[in-house]
């Protein structure tokens, strides 16, 4: 591919379609592994997946790609939003947007930076204990007890507002940036088009709901 | 006037008026009074203007020539949406019994770095000429005109060129997206020519030249909200985006 590609406005997009499908992926996976709470059998179950996700070397460097992914499509986003307040340096007295788009697809850097905010929180909550400051001990089967962690976390209130908050970002930035992904690549087609839009709602309804319901149904008592 | 309802409106219009591209411009209220709702938007400011002039004050410049919503010429910006709220015309196709009595009215240009203000309403366009010189042409044979039948097109591939070929470059596009990007405009005119055979010998330098052009002209980049299409007079589908897109990747790693 040429350099000049990467450089260009639609090159540029295209790096923001691929982060962001590579980071639609990691989600399924993130969502797979916490749904094994929902067992309700005190952890024992998430924590046989969280210790494998945490000492599999294949995992590990996946992990490194994450975060280079994540990185990649932050600085894009702002070097495209930068280049697009330059497309206009007079802007109109009035602006009917809701009138040609939605607000979610024209305000994919607030939610984008909500999410970021979030992430910073969530990573402290749970990465940064699991990676560095330690996890509090074992489960009954030896592993390392990441499920504790979650525990003593959603028993705080204010936390289980913000990462339901956050999720209800997360539909929002995903209602339009999964069906966009595929628009930038170029994937367009009379027949599967509106198959991909569906299911991109679907999807976007359905991750970040599953994702809500960890935290309020450990504050409510329901998962033990 | 006409055979309307013969309802007359009286209006109030915050106009911008700018002396050149260099100067500060600003906003501009007027009263009009007994507008008919026969009139078109044009019209409108064609009897504002008349009443500019009889006071010797100067007449608000605004771009347009056909008045029939194919030349592509009018490009206003009204109440916070290219060629107003009616769907799939243009301003001058635009009529007065789209508004109602009383209404206050916000007009402004187009606004994008690529397209500078000349006077008042009327902005340069020249970004999308040069977009289109940079590669939206085809190589034909010197000649004699061959039978137009020698070459065979697929029907749905004329319907999807001759669909795209219906923009009129009016740029509208531009003034509705949020980040000022030119990718419908692009999209339709490559699309054009590369869904037909004759199409086919710069296809890829084409997609090239023309992207580089647009970027090079200042236009922001695509975030997909649809705004444009929503707000083509023409109907142009983003199916030409995402085929521009295609046909970008495509010829760049190829």
């Amino acid at each position: 591919m040429s350099q000049g590609f990467l450089k260009s406005s639609i090159g540029k997009k295209t790096v923001m379609a691929l982060t962001g499908i590579f980071l639609i992926s990691f989600l399924v996976v993130h969502c797979f592994i916490n749904s094994l709470i929902f067992f309700n059998d005190g952890g024992l179950t998430f924590n046989t997946g969280a210790n494998f996700m945490a000492h599999n070397w294949l995992i590990r460097a996946g992990e490194l790609v994450l975060f280079a992914g994540l990185i990649l499509h932050i600085i894009q986003a702002l070097i495209l939003t930068i280049e697009n307040r330059k497309a206009r340096p007079i802007g109109y007295e009035m602006v009917n947007g809701n009138a040609n788009s939605s607000w979610y697809s024209r305000s994919m850097g607030l939610l984008g930076t909500l999410l970021l905010i979030f992430l910073i929180i969530h990573l402290t909550h749970f990465w940064v204990k699991s990676r560095f400051t330690g996890l509090p001990g074992e489960d009954a089967n030896g592993h390392e007890n990441l499920y504790a962690v979650m525990q003593t976390t959603f028993t705080m209130l204010w936390v289980v507002v913000v990462y339901t908050l956050a999720m209800v970002s997360l539909a929002y930035h995903l209602l339009h940036g999964f069906q966009s992904a595929f628009q930038t690549l170029g994937l367009n087609h009379k027949k599967y088009t509106p198959l991909i839009k569906n299911i991109g709602v679907a999807f976007s309804i359905i991750i970040p709901f599953i994702f809500a319901l960890m935290p309020i149904l450990m504050y409510a008592g329901v998962i033990k | 006037m006409g055979s309307g309802n013969g309802e007359l409106l009286n209006l109030t219009l915050k106009v911008w008026r700018q002396k050149n591209s260099k100067a500060k411009g600003s906003f501009e209220t007027h009263q009009l009074k007994g507008i008919s709702t026969d009139m078109s938007f044009l019209e409108m400011f064609d009897v504002l203007n008349e009443k500019l002039i009889s006071e010797n004050k100067e007449a608000i410049a605004f771009d347009h020539d056909c008045r029939e919503g194919i030349c592509g010429m009018c490009s206003m910006y009204i109440n916070g949406r290219p060629h107003g709220p009616k769907h799939a015309v243009t301003t001058c196709q635009l009529h007065m019994r789209s508004f109602k009595n009383g209404d206050t009215i916000i007009v402004e240009p187009w606004r994008s770095i690529a397209f500078p203000v000349i006077k008042d309403l009327a902005v340069d366009r020249g970004a999308f000429d040069r977009i289109i010189a940079s590669g939206g042409y085809v190589s034909v044979n010197t000649g004699n005109a061959q039978d137009a039948n020698n070459i065979l097109i697929p029907k749905t591939a004329a319907d999807e060129s001759f669909s795209a070929a219906a923009c009129i470059a009016c740029g509208a596009c531009v003034a509705a997206c949020k980040n000022g990007s030119a990718m419908l405009f692009v999209s339709a005119k490559v699309s054009q020519l590369a869904l037909l055979p004759q199409g086919q010998v710069e296809r890829k330098e084409r997609v090239l030249k023309m992207v580089q052009q647009m970027d090079e002209e200042g236009f922001g980049n695509c975030t997909n909200t649809g705004a444009c299409e929503a707000e083509c007079p023409k109907e142009i589908s983003l199916e030409n985006i995402a085929r521009l897109n295609r046909e970008m990747i495509g010829a760049s790693l190829t």
